[in-house]
């Protein structure tokens, strides 16, 4: 498990220097609304923010302890709607300051996962997999049974500004929430990080890469796989308990399988391989979300096949081919790459384009009102009924992706020598 | 005195074949003890059932006196017990060192602390370090243990193993797959490291078996043939004939 920090065992130095890049990344998250300070974007970083502590906790399960889960949105959900009658309890008027409600998330993402991991740790793979699965639809179903508790389909609503004020503040603007949310995102990422560098964090995984061997030199797998387990309940609990802050609502989408699978999607496409990559992931999930939905109606259905496409082609994640280049950018050989690089990617951006094109056109197809046939797409009118704009994509589609795939050895070669020469030769 | 290990009439079957035969044995306190056989004879599922890898079908096993027949891997491994296996089994995608320091974790009281960071933990590290390099495998410390070649994971995989100083060390074919002067560092390591403690090693090198053990058991097909120190194994016509051959002329 490489990670944003060097894993020698050497690495002393001050509180201060150690923890540099978590002071630098305090810093930027706090610095962020001076530069994006309209409303739209304090809600989409807000939601950035939610989603990478999720991510985090997800991949504790996934990357660091090779647990699969299907069902990580009930700690989430769970966390989100105990979070709200706390709120909804503490505006009859008890003394309780806004930034500490995500806690009681946070202890309900713990229990429950103490409950459920409790006997569902027994082993990964499968076995694993399938009960994630099951209790999710199991919470999901609950939600719409227990409606005093759920609320139903309308969910449970409360008022953020009814809590205790603290030294004044009443968290009425969004801006005063994004401090909020990104403090609480700062301090879980650099806690989940020092969890993962803790002997249980450095156990799971050992539990992940050889179970039988960690049993043999004194470790129990199940036990390790739960205190993993148990964690990531209490972080996807604290992000829940923020999602009822920010938005001061919690329904059954927060707890759903929907949910459950875009925090594994979202974590896939950053690269599971590396602490930071779930972080990767859910800023660039969050970014399609918001950004592609305004110009597309079918955006889910991109995020899909990216996922699809990462799963096929870049299993490490965005992080990871970040990370494949990074050697190569140190050595100064990354302009060796230029060339190669536009090789492949005008075929690949002709074959994205045309796909998207086809896509778009189904789409328009499907839902046009009568009468309608031209529809704008990438700056053309196109008239779906005559043959030319389908001639068009298609070509684009099919030769871009022939081409690509003709010429993708030689680029891998190329990249091969620029990572040989990163290297020194060394041997690995 | 107790022994260290103890085992009383062990059978194992799979199936409907038994594979251990009733095997009794006693192992010293101190004592450096290897089991031959040919291949097949059951010497490595005597392993797995000393370690709880496999629960045995009939028999006890005593550690120090304990009975440990129906105990989970790592409880035993906790009462300082430590074995390597016959085919090599590391954890891959963590490093040589992070892989020596996950054998020392336990042993060295860590447990579960999910409170402490382990690259503060200088007896840990420092004991790692020294473990690295005793096996010779420093330079390699930050490649990831799945990269290594076939001998430096054996050599890995003795790493892993002495790595929490158990007393009671159980090693199958530690030399298997090494050179002569790799198999002549290993059993110099072995030799220093087991120290006043207890060795169990399965070997099929008989260079390696008669320099380093005290005592050594027979095991064909089961059942434990012979058992004394080794020049009484050596001139013990049932085990010429049934092992030993031209290997010991
Ligand atoms: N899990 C198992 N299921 C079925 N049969 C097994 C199992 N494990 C071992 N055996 C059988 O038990 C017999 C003894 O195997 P074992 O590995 O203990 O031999 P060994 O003495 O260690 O041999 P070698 O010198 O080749 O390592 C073999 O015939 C093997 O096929
Ligand atoms: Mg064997």
């Amino acid at each position: 498990m490489s990670a944003i920090a060097p894993t020698s065992p050497r690495t002393g130095g001050t509180f201060l220097r150690r923890n540099a890049i978590w002071w630098v990344a305090l810093l930027f998250v706090l610095l962020l609304p001076q530069v994006a300070r309209s409303g739209t974007s304090i809600a989409v970083l807000n939601q950035m923010c939610i989603m990478v502590i999720f991510s985090l906790s997800y991949n504790m399960l996934l990357g660091q302890g090779g647990m699969l889960s299907f069902g990580h949105a009930v700690y989430f959900g769970l966390g989100g709607y105990f979070t709200i009658h706390l709120m909804k309890m503490a505006s009859g008027g008890f003394f309780m300051p806004l930034p500490l409600v995500p806690l009681a998330g946070g202890l309900a993402g713990l229990l429950f996962g103490l409950l459920f991991g409790s006997f569902s740790t027994n082993r990964a793979g499968t076995v694993f997999a399938m009960i994630s699965l099951g209790i999710g639809e199991m919470i999901a179903a609950s939600s719409l049974i227990f409606v005093k508790f759920s609320g139903g389909e309308e969910g449970i609503t409360a008022d953020r500004t009814d809590l205790t004020s603290l030294f004044g503040i009443r968290f009425r603007s969004e801006v005063d929430v994004y401090y909020l949310i990104a403090a609480w995102m700062v301090l879980s990422a650099w806690l989940m990080y020092r969890f993962s560098r803790t002997p249980v964090g450095r156990m799971a995984n050992a539990v992940r890469d050889n179970p039988e061997r960690a049993e043999f030199v004194g470790y129990s797998q199940k036990h390790v796989r739960l205190l993993s387990f148990m964690g990531a309940g209490f972080f996807a609990g604290i992000a829940g308990g923020l999602f009822a802050v920010n938005y001061e609502i919690v329904t059954e989408e927060t707890v759903n399988l929907v949910s459950s699978g875009t925090v594994l999607l979202q974590s896939y496409i950053g690269g599971v391989g590396f602490f930071a990559g779930p972080i990767v992931g859910a800023i660039v999930y969050t970014l399609l979300q918001t950004l592609l939905s305004n110009y597309t109606e079918i955006w889910a259905f991109y995020v899909g096949l990216i996922f699809v496409a990462t799963v096929m082609y870049a299993p490490t994640g965005l992080t990871g081919i970040i990370m494949m280049h990074l050697p190569i950018y140190r050595a100064g050989k990354l302009r060796s790459l230029a060339l190669p690089y536009l090789r492949i990617g005008v075929p690949a951006l002709c074959c994205t384009i045309g796909v998207i094109g086809l896509l778009e056109l189904l789409h328009f197809l499907s839902v046009r009102a009568v009468g309608q046939s031209t529809k704008r797409l990438f700056w053309l009118t196109l008239n779906v009924e005559q043959p030319f704009a389908w001639i068009i994509f298609s070509v684009l589609a099919v030769g871009g992706f022939l081409v690509a795939r003709r010429v993708a050895p030689s680029v891998l070669a190329a990249w091969e020598a620029a990572s040989l020469h990163a290297f020194g030769g060394r041997a690995r | 005195m107790t022994a260290a290990i103890e085992l009383v009439d062990l059978r194992k079957s799979f199936g409907s074949t038994e594979i251990i035969r009733g095997v009794n044995l006693e192992v010293g306190e101190g004592e450096r003890h290897a089991v031959i056989g040919p291949n097949g004879a059951g010497k490595s599922t005597l392993y797995n059932l000393i370690t709880a890898k496999y629960v045995p079908t009939a028999g006890r096993i005593r550690l120090r006196g304990q009975d440990i027949t129906a105990r989970k891997p790592y409880e035993i491994n906790r009462m300082g017990l430590s074995r390597s296996f016959q085919v090599t089994n590391i954890f891959p995608r963590m490093s040589v060192f992070e892989n020596v320091r996950c054998g020392a974790l336990w042993a060295m009281n860590y447990r579960y602390s999910f409170w402490q960071d382990v690259d503060r933990l200088d007896d840990v590290n420092e004991r790692s370090l020294q473990i690295l390099n005793d096996i010779g495998m420093v330079p390699r410390a930050d490649v990831p243990a799945g990269v290594l070649s076939y001998a430096e994971q054996r050599a890995l995989e003795i790493g892993i193993t002495i790595a929490g100083g158990a007393n009671v060390v159980l090693l199958d074919e530690p030399t298997a797959g090494m050179n002569r002067s790799e198999t002549d560092q290993t059993v110099e390591l072995v030799r220093r490291i087991t120290e006043n403690k207890t060795l169990i090693m399965v070997e099929h090198d008989m260079s390696v078996v008669f320099g380093l053990a005290d005592r050594i058991s027979v095991l064909v097909y089961g059942e434990i043939i012979a058992s004394g120190p080794p020049d009484e194994i050596r001139g013990n016509p049932a085990v010429r004939e049934a092992y030993l051959g031209a290997e010991a002329d």
